[in-house]
C-alpha cells in the first residue's frame, strides 16, 4: 500500500510537470498577448507591463521561472485582474463551483445508481424502458439546451425558481438539475448493464439457494459487485464536476471556477491558464487514487501495486 | 412404500416460456428418495437433470414455470409454496452445491462472512456462536486452519478448497437433503475423487440424503443407490445402480455405459459416441425423444411416447422395445 503511495505519487509529479510543460508552450505559440486590447495602448507602456510580469524575457527562461516559483507555490499574479494573484482567484472561485458541483454528483450518484438498480431488475419491462429513455436523453441533450429549457419553463413560465445566483437552496435547484443529467444519465446506464451481469454470476445463485431474501441478495451480494464500474466513472467526473462547467456558470450567473478557465483562455490571461489547468490536473489525479483505493476497499482480489 | 419418502416428484412438467415459445424443459417426471439415499441423476447437457432439481428448491430461472405435477419435499408441497416460504427451506432443509466452486462464492466477502450469513439466517444463533460452528464446519470439510481460512478472501483459496467451502455452507444447518450440481467437473481428478469421498463421509455422519447430478458415470457409479437417466426432459429408465449398470434397458442407457472408456481397452481403440444430437425441446417429437438417434428405432417410436415398463423392483424404462419384448411374451395386455 505504501509502496502504492509512492509509486502514484512519483507518477503524478512527472504528469503535473508534463501537463504544466505542455501548456505553458501551447499556450505562448497562440497568437495575441494579455495585453492587447480595443483601446491603443502605448509601445512604452505595454513594453513596461511585460517588462513588469517578465514576458520580454526569452520564452525558454520565462518557463524556468515559472516552474520555479510554481514549485515554491507562487502561481504569480492575474495579468487581466490587476491585484489579484491565481491562488486567490482559485481560493475564492473553486468554493462556490465545489458546493453546486459535489451536490450535483450526489444528486447523480444516488439518483443514478437507483434508476440503473431498478432498470436491471426490471428487465424488459416498461419501468427498463422508461429508464433507457430517461438516460438516452440525457447523454444526448447538451447542457446549454437544459438549461434555457429549465429556465423558459420554471423560472420564466411558472416562476417556481429564482434564475441567477446562489444565495437561498432553492437556486441551487436549477443548476444542480443541469449539472447533474448527464452524470445521472450515465451512471444510470452503467449501473444498468454492471447489475445485468452481476444478476446472472453463480454467486447470485448461491445467495439465493441460501435462502436469503431479494433485498438482501440485492443490497449484500449484487450492489457491492455493480457499483464498481460506476465508481471508477464517478472519480473523474466529479474532479470535472465541482471545477465548474463554463455553460451552466454563464447561464446561471454563478460566480465559480468553470467561467475563469475559458475567460482565462480568452483575456491569455497566461499565469491563470496555467494555474487553472494544473489545479484541474492535481485534481484528477488524486480523484483517480481515491478510485484506486476505494475499489480495493470494496474488492479484495484488486491488488495495489 | 413402505416407509414415507423424502422427496417424491410425481409428474413434474416444466417449461421455459421464451419469446421464441413454449421450451419443454421437463414432461413427466417421477423420483423419489428416502432419507439418507443418494440417487444420481445422469444425462447430457438440456435434459433437464439440473432442472429437476432446482425445481425442488424453488429455484427455476425467469422465465420456468412448473405447470404440472406435485413435488412433495420433508412435508412440504413445494409447487404451491410462496418465494416467502421456500425462503425458510433454502440453505436450511436442503442445501445445493454448485459446480463451479470458483464463480459460486461471492468474491468481495471473506468465506467466514458467507458462512456465518447463512447460519445467522436459519438458526438463532448470535454473532460468536455462529462464527464458532463455522469454524466447527470448516473443520468438517477438512479444511486446516479454519481459524485463518475464516477472514480470507474466495479468491485466496484453491479451487478444491473453495469446494469445501460450499458444502460447509450447504452443510451449515443439516440439510435433510444434500443436491450436488455437477460438484466435480470443474475440478481435477485428484481433487474430485477427495471431494466425493468428503461427501460420501459427511453424508454417513450427518445422514442427509443426497441428489447427485452428473454426466460422469463413473461418480454415480461409485456412491449412489439408485439412478435417474434423464433425456430431453424425461426419466428414460430409472433403477439401481447395479441395474442400471449391469442390465440397462433403455438404448440411450446402454449408448451411455458404451461410451465409458474401459482401462483394459485395446491400444487405438475407439470410444463408441452416441451419434446425433439432442432433440429441440422447442418442437419435441411426438414420440420418443431418442428415436432418431436410436439404433433399435422402430415405426412407432417416431409416432407415439412408450409408456412405462416396469421389471423387478422398481427398475423401470420408457422404451417401446420392452413393451414389444412384452407384448411378444403374451403378458401386454391392451
Amino acid at each position: 500500500m505504501i509502496k502504492y503511495l509512492v509509486k502514484r505519487i512519483v507518477l503524478a509529479i512527472v504528469t503535473i510537470w508534463a501537463v504544466a510543460t505542455l501548456t505553458f508552450f501551447l499556450m505562448n505559440a497562440v497568437l495575441g498577448g494579455p495585453f492587447l486590447s480595443e483601446k491603443a495602448i502605448s509601445p512604452q507602456a505595454t513594453a513596461a507591463l511585460e517588462a513588469k510580469y517578465g514576458l520580454d524575457k526569452p520564452l525558454i527562461q520565462q518557463y524556468f521561472t515559472y516552474i520555479g516559483d510554481a514549485l515554491h507555490g507562487d502561481f504569480g499574479d492575474s495579468l487581466k485582474q490587476r491585484g489579484r494573484t491565481v491562488s486567490d482567484i482559485i481560493g475564492m472561485k473553486f468554493p462556490v463551483s465545489a458546493k453546486v458541483g459535489g451536490i450535483s454528483v450526489l444528486v447523480a450518484l444516488i439518483i443514478g445508481s437507483l434508476l440503473g438498480c431498478i432498470a436491471a431488475i426490471n428487465r424488459g419491462k416498461v419501468m427498463d424502458s422508461i429508464v433507457s429513455v430517461v438516460s438516452t436523453l440525457g447523454i444526448a441533450v447538451p447542457s446549454f439546451v437544459l438549461c434555457t429549457f429549465l429556465l423558459f419553463i420554471f423560472g420564466v413560465k411558472l416562476k417556481w425558481l429564482p434564475t441567477m445566483g446562489l444565495s437561498t437552496p432553492a437556486h441551487y435547484i436549477m443548476p444542480v438539475i443541469a449539472l447533474a443529467f448527464y452524470p445521472t444519465a450515465y451512471i444510470m446506464r452503467l449501473m444498468r448493464s454492471s447489475m445485468l451481469d452481476v444478476l446472472g454470476q453463480d454467486y447470485m445463485r448461491t445467495a439465493k439457494a441460501k435462502g436469503l431474501s431479494g433485498k438482501a441478495q440485492l443490497f449484500k451480494h449484487a450492489l457491492r459487485n455493480a457499483i464498481l464500474p460506476v465508481v471508477t466513472y464517478v472519480g473523474p467526473m466529479l474532479a470535472y464536476t465541482i471545477t465548474g462547467s463554463f455553460v451552466v456558470e454563464k447561464i446561471f450567473v454563478i460566480p465559480g471556477l468553470g467561467g475563469e478557465f475559458i475567460g482565462a483562455i480568452q483575456g491569455r490571461d497566461y499565469t491563470l491558464i496555467m494555474g487553472t489547468t494544473i489545479f484541474l490536473a492535481v485534481l484528477i489525479i488524486v480523484m483517480n487514487v481515491i478510485v484506486d483505493i476505494v475499489y480495493k476497499i470494496i474488492d479484495p482480489r484488486i491488488n495495489l501495486k | 412404500m413402505d416407509d414415507k419418502y423424502l422427496v417424491d416428484i410425481q409428474h413434474e412438467r416444466l417449461s421455459f416460456f421464451t419469446p421464441a415459445g413454449e421450451v419443454k424443459a421437463l414432461s413427466d417426471v417421477s423420483i423419489h428418495l428416502k432419507e439418507g439415499e443418494v440417487l444420481g441423476i445422469v444425462g447430457e447437457s438440456g435434459s433437464g437433470k439440473s432442472v429437476t432439481a432446482y425445481s425442488l428448491m424453488g429455484l427455476t430461472a425467469y422465465p420456468g414455470r412448473i405447470i404440472g405435477g406435485t413435488l412433495q419435499f420433508n412435508d412440504h408441497q413445494i409447487e404451491t409454496m410462496t418465494e416467502k416460504e421456500m425462503r425458510k427451506i433454502r440453505g436450511n432443509e436442503v442445501s445445493i452445491i454448485f459446480q463451479d466452486p470458483m464463480t459460486s462464492l461471492n468474491p468481495v466477502y471473506t468465506v467466514g462472512n458467507q458462512i456465518v450469513e447463512v447460519i445467522r439466517l436459519h438458526t438463532g444463533k448470535n454473532k460468536q456462536e455462529a462464527k464458532a460452528r463455522a469454524k466447527e464446519l470448516l473443520e468438517l470439510v477438512g479444511i486446516n486452519e479454519p481459524e485463518k481460512r475464516l477472514k480470507q478472501y474466495p479468491h485466496e483459496l484453491s479451487g478444491g478448497m473453495r469446494q469445501r467451502v460450499m458444502i460447509a455452507i450447504a452443510l451449515a444447518c443439516e440439510p435433510k437433503l444434500l443436491i450436488a450440481d455437477e460438484p466435480t467437473t470443474a475440478l481435477d481428478v485428484t481433487i474430485q475423487a477427495q471431494i466425493l469421498e468428503l461427501m460420501m463421509e459427511l453424508k454417513e455422519k450427518l445422514g442427509m440424503a443426497i441428489i447427485m447430478i452428473t454426466h460422469d458415470l463413473g461418480v454415480v457409479a461409485s456412491i449412489c443407490d439408485n439412478i435417474a437417466v434423464m433425456y430431453a426432459g424425461k426419466i428414460v429408465e430409472y433403477g439401481t445402480t447395479d441395474q442400471i449398470f449391469y442390465e440397462p434397458k433403455h438404448m440411450y442407457t446402454k449408448g451411455l455405459i458404451r461410451s465409458i472408456p474401459h482401462i483394459d481397452a485395446k491400444e487405438h481403440e475407439r470410444l463408441v459416441p452416441i451419434e446425433g444430437s439432442p432433440v429441440d425441446l422447442l418442437n419435441p417429437p411426438p414420440g420418443c425423444p431418442f428415436a432418431p438417434r436410436c439404433e433399435a428405432c422402430m415405426q412407432i417410436c417416431l409416432r407415439e411416447m412408450p409408456p412405462i415398463t416396469q421389471f423387478n423392483g422398481d427398475h423401470i424404462t420408457q422404451c417401446w422395445l420392452h413393451q414389444k419384448e412384452e407384448f411378444e411374451k403374451g403378458e401386454y395386455n391392451e
